[in-house]
């Protein structure tokens, strides 16, 4: 498992260069694109993290994750996760932040974690894929559209505690 | 994928204030107003070191891909699932340029190029669009749009960099979770996404 990371790296560098692709130089015009990206997700990180610190040491977390916490026991889910699997659908960012959060306050190699890492890998910011398509060719019905799509999404959040259960 | 920079919309605006809002209100009563200023501060800062730490890793992956598109790995990977994509859009494969932007913008999400696949998304819904009614949406529209709200991704990088960047040595032992997790969530969207569409077309 330790060298999945370096090796698909290598494969794909490796293939470049066969191609006949500068690869080095490809590879500096790509990485400039890496700067980019962080570069505009600052203000919307820096933005969502202080929110939802805030919401974790006002207590408000503590307490949603209290209230519901009778329902998530009965299915055996970590009540941890709940946050992230309601906003996982609606913002990116936001579950980046509450993701962050996660990692920080239970370290990175921890249950929910790993958990929460399986849903933010196995998920999309389904809300924002569904606009960006249909507006993209002007429709305002979307039929059926929704319902499937947040129907895998839960799938993907009560799949990932059964494979992190398994794996782990 | 898991894009970061997703959310521009104005649901996020009422989230935003709603947590900042519900915070405030919420330490009123549990009297902890001196740690809500500190976390306005620790929050800020964490992110900026978040950021820092994440760059790094970022770049890396988006130059690794970039060599992946520029070699045509990218179109290899397509390729190998064109035959699948096929029994899926049982209308769009007429179209030669829809299918093509299909199978084109499925790999680009397969191999996490986020930003490449939304463009090539759009086309597609084009190209499917043509010749339907000003309210009128495919069954293969459906799909398309369904197949791209559940991530399926080979290599969740991003969550990898996350967790990399708390200090997780072996960041991508969670891929066969990754690999099971969405292929069922896909397999239960486009489920849905199919047996709805019996008979009707709005």
């Amino acid at each position: 498992m330790n060298y999945i990371m370096p090796c698909v790296f290598a494969l794909i560098i490796v293939y470049g260069l066969i191609k006949k692709v500068k690869v080095f130089d490809v590879f500096v015009n790509g990485a400039k694109d890496g700067i980019k990206t962080m570069y505009n997700i600052a203000p919307t990180l820096i933005g969502l993290i202080v929110s939802v610190e805030m919401l974790k040491s006002s207590g408000a977390l503590d307490m949603l994750c209290d209230f519901v916490s009778p329902v998530t026991q009965f299915l055996g889910f970590p009540k941890e996760l709940l946050p992230l699997a309601l906003l996982r659908p609606v913002s990116g960012g936001g579950s980046t932040a509450l993701l962050t959060q996660t990692l920080k306050d239970n370290g990175p190699d921890s249950f929910v974690s790993r958990c929460a890492c399986v849903i933010a890998g196995a998920t999309e910011t389904t809300f924002y894929a569904i606009t960006v398509y249909f507006s993209a060719i002007k429709k305002t019905k979307i039929r059926h559209t929704l319902f499937a799509s947040l129907m895998a999404d839960f799938t993907a959040i009560v799949f990932s505690v059964l494979c992190v259960n398994l794996f782990f | 994928m898991f894009n970061l920079a997703k959310g521009g919309n104005n649901l996020l605006s009422y989230i935003f204030v709603f947590m900042v809002v519900v915070s405030i209100i919420c330490s009123f009563f549990t009297g902890s107003g001196e740690v809500l200023s500190q976390s306005m501060m620790d929050g800020a800062s964490s992110a900026v070191e978040l950021l820092f730490m994440m760059s790094g890793m970022m770049c890396l992956w988006s130059g690794v891909m970039e060599v992946a598109r520029e070699s045509k790995l990218t179109e290899k990977v397509s390729m190998l699932f064109a035959p699948l994509l096929r029994l899926l859009f049982k209308d769009a494969h007429k179209n030669e340029k829809a299918f093509s932007y299909i199978c084109m913008n499925i790999s680009a999400n397969l191999l996490g190029l986020g930003n490449a696949a939304t463009p090539l998304g759009i086309n597609a819904m084009k190209e499917m669009n043509v010749g339907l009614g000003e309210d009128e949406v495919s069954d293969d529209m459906v799909t398309f749009v369904v197949m791209n709200t559940a991530s399926l991704q080979l290599l969740p990088t991003t969550v990898a960099v996350l967790r990399s960047s708390y200090g997780c040595k072996t960041p991508f032992d969670i891929i066969f979770c990754v690999w099971i997790t969405s292929v069922v969530a896909l397999f239960v969207g486009l489920f849905f996404a199919k047996t709805m569409c019996r008979g009707k077309r709005i």
